[in-house]
């Protein structure tokens, strides 16, 4: 269920006859648009902003606002001085290094682990089987500010605080939740006649989730992959508490947040920082939004 | 945890399909054992080698490209290889407990996983917000009472009361709106406009946050010309510029902008497939009725999407009332702005006060309880259905 390829079964009301002019195509339901245009512009202005003055040279971000690009075109000054200052002496390349790191096996640990558990929960039998998997289901809300004391206490007691795989196991058991909840229901829904004709020809349970569920199920791990690795990638409070400000482990985030807080009145550092801390996220985004739309729209639409 | 699934077996063993699968004897003390020590070995020796892995990278002051890469070795390979290796090591019990034994080899660590970061540290915040700053003794209610008289922290459930009201109503408008509207544009323009509007949600709150500072950004007067683009605005149409993010109370809102910003394209995206969803035979049926687009859309589609609402609804309460960061990042909670969660780590991290911060965790969870019992009916409804 994407958004894109929705096709729509037009009423008639939304016909425009071929034979009118390009104008009276464009000015066709032009209040529509209207709104729309303007909300667009609204949602774009933010980022188009600190776009446009990271790459402008400091002395410009300063003088005047980013807009006045506009009313001299031409005579504009672009550079990539911001991007590299801020790539080297402020640390964000080595921290967006740290924040790949942190977020590859964070994203991949969770989607693993909650894949054999749906497999577990919807095709194996044993006691408490329903009554944990609600017990998972509850735990989707529970705030992370519950965990934050007690963890950091364990983590000082095992020494591993301040580490990636801190990070990592922190990441993991905060998204099983919602990871066993959405796979589960997909690996669920797939027809039983499969699993038992697997079964039948001889294949374990082992052998049926790799060779046969998981080929099948790469829609939904892949929605999820994108939530994980957009909620891992943007997390400010789990770095901020169990991996730390250290140069060599902050990641992006954190060290977005540094800047803010040692110079935060240097735009033209700033708009660049946050335009590195965006880039990744962006792209994967905007290339598999797809993915991502099915992966919202599959729990939330039904039921 | 997998004593806790021990305890459970003889009750949950009368539950329905349960029965039918222990037609045999029941698992002897053997299985029992192997049971606790598969689910428990996975986890440990996953953990283990990952400390390994994690003092290995950290120590060595290796290049950062070969860290990535180690990590996602760990990462991928890592995880996998332990659920292989436990699975020949189930293969090599005797058949009849293999059946007992597989199902805690594919379950078993991630419940383990769940016990120990989110329902093990769930009770000790309970217990600790009952005790002192430095979680010790016991002072009972003490925290609570501070909470609901302290100023600051009424402050927080305050302003927290207001995000809570204020974001979702003004993100679920704006995204219907929006995805009613747009349901009108050719399927291109469609995706293409929507695209604008969920862009931000792939943005984190941090760089929201610095994005939101900018806009928001205030010189004195003679100080040079405005770089913000709101007070470049403001001052264009004749006014003296405002230092927006002082102005109590209404920085507050200014804050909560930001969180509209980025929730507007998620309450689109769902609410956007919702209308779609709705039949158009009834929709036709109401304007051959004669009914204008307006009551089309308040007295058809809207009941016919009211769960979807519903779902969007709580989810944004939820992320609202957990907002963190955006507050964090752009005032620290001062000049008036402070918010529970936010309030929470402050009590915590900065002055070091753990039975206030668990108290106010335990606020923000017991809150959040009437959502999650809507979620798990919710849940058994739609297992109902199938």
């Amino acid at each position: 269920m994407t958004t894109t390829t929705a096709e729509p079964t037009a009423p008639d009301t939304d016909y425009v006859p071929e034979q009118k002019s390009f104008w009276s195509r464009v000015f066709y339901r032009w209040p529509i648009k209207l709104v729309i245009l303007i909300i667009v512009i609204i949602w774009i202005i933010p980022t188009l902003g600190v776009l446009i003055s990271s790459f402008r040279p400091q002395a410009d971000v300063d003088a005047n606002g980013w807009w006045t690009v506009f009313s001299n075109l031409g005579s504009n000054e672009w550079t990539f001085s911001n991007y590299s200052d801020v790539l080297s002496s402020e640390g964000f390349g080595n921290s967006f290094l740290n924040s790949l790191s942190v977020t590859i096996p964070a994203t991949v640990m969770p989607i693993t682990i909650a894949a054999f558990a749906a497999y577990g929960f919807s095709w194996m039998e044993f006691p408490g089987r329903q009554w944990l998997f609600v017990v998972v289901v509850a735990m989707m809300v529970i705030p992370l500010q519950m965990a934050l004391i007690p963890l950091l206490r364990l983590y000082t007691t095992i020494n591993l605080n301040g580490t990636f795989p801190a990070m990592w196991l922190a990441h993991t058991g905060f998204g099983l939740p919602l990871a066993i909840y959405l796979l589960r229901n997909y690996i669920g829904s797939l027809p039983s006649s499969m699993m038992e004709s697997a079964s039948i020809d001889g294949a374990t349970p082992f052998d049926t989730f790799t060779k046969l569920v998981v080929p099948l199920s790469v829609p939904v791990l892949a929605s999820f992959a994108i939530f994980q690795f957009l909620w891992v990638w943007n997390d400010l409070l789990i770095a901020l508490v169990f991996l730390g400000g250290e140069p060599d482990v902050r990641v992006i985030t954190l060290a977005l947040n540094n800047l803010n807080g040692s110079r935060g009145q240097a735009w033209h550092l700033l708009t660049a920082g946050a335009f590195i801390t965006m880039a990744l996220p962006l792209v994967v985004f905007l290339s598999l939004q797809r993915y991502f739309v099915r992966g919202l729209t599959a729990g939330s639409v039904k039921g | 945890m997998p004593i806790d699934i021990e305890k459970e077996a003889p009750e949950s063993g009368e539950s329905r399909p349960v029965k039918e699968i222990y037609k045999g004897p029941g698992p002897n003390f053997l299985t029992q054992l192997m049971r606790i020590a598969v689910s428990l070995a996975v986890p440990l020796i996953a953990f283990g080698i990952l400390y390994w892995a994690g003092t290995i990278l950290l120590d060595e002051d290796a290049n950062r490209l070969v860290v990535v890469v180690m990590a996602l070795i760990i990462g991928v390979l890592g995880v996998f290889g332990l659920f292989y290796a436990m699975n020949w090591l189930t293969n090599l019990l005797p058949e009849r407990y293999r059946h007992y034994v597989l199902p805690f080899v594919f379950v078993g660590p991630a419940l383990v996983l769940l016990t120990v970061f989110l329902l093990y540290p769930t009770v000790v915040t309970f217990r600790l917000s009952f005790q002192n700053a430095q979680g010790e003794g016991f002072v009972w209610l003490e925290n609570y009472v501070e909470i609901f008289t302290d100023s600051g922290t009424l402050e927080a459930l305050r302003n927290s009361i207001l995000w809570v009201i204020i974001v979702p109503a003004l993100a679920v408008s704006i995204g219907l709106l929006f995805a009613v509207l747009s349901d009108k544009l050719g399927s291109k323009g469609e995706a293409f406009s929507k695209s604008f509007i969920f862009m931000p949600m792939a943005i984190s709150f941090v760089g929201a946050s610095i994005v939101w500072r900018f806009i928001y950004n205030f010189r004195p007067e003679g100080f040079g010309e405005q770089i913000g683009i709101l007070n470049g605005i403001w001052t264009a149409i004749g006014n003296e510029p405002v230092a927006w993010l002082l102005q109590e109370p209404w920085n507050n809102f200014y804050l909560m902008v930001i969180l509209v910003w980025l929730q507007v394209g998620f309450a689109m995206v769902i609410l956007s497939a919702g209308i779609k969803a709705v039949p158009d035979d009834i929709i036709e049926a109401a304007r051959i009725d004669g009914a204008k687009e307006t009551q089309v859309f308040w007295r058809v589609i809207i009941p016919s999407i009211s769960s979807t609402l519903v779902v969007v609804l709580t989810t944004i309460v939820i992320t609202v009332w957990k907002v963190f960061d955006i507050v964090f990042v752009m005032t620290s909670g001062e000049f008036g702005t402070s918010v529970v969660a936010e309030r929470m780590v402050t009590e915590f991290f900065t002055f070091g006060n753990e039975g206030k911060g668990a108290a106010l965790a335990v606020v923000l969870l017991v809150a959040i309880i009437p959502l999650m019992v809507l979620n798990v009916r919710r849940f058994q409804a739609q297992e109902a259905q199938r």
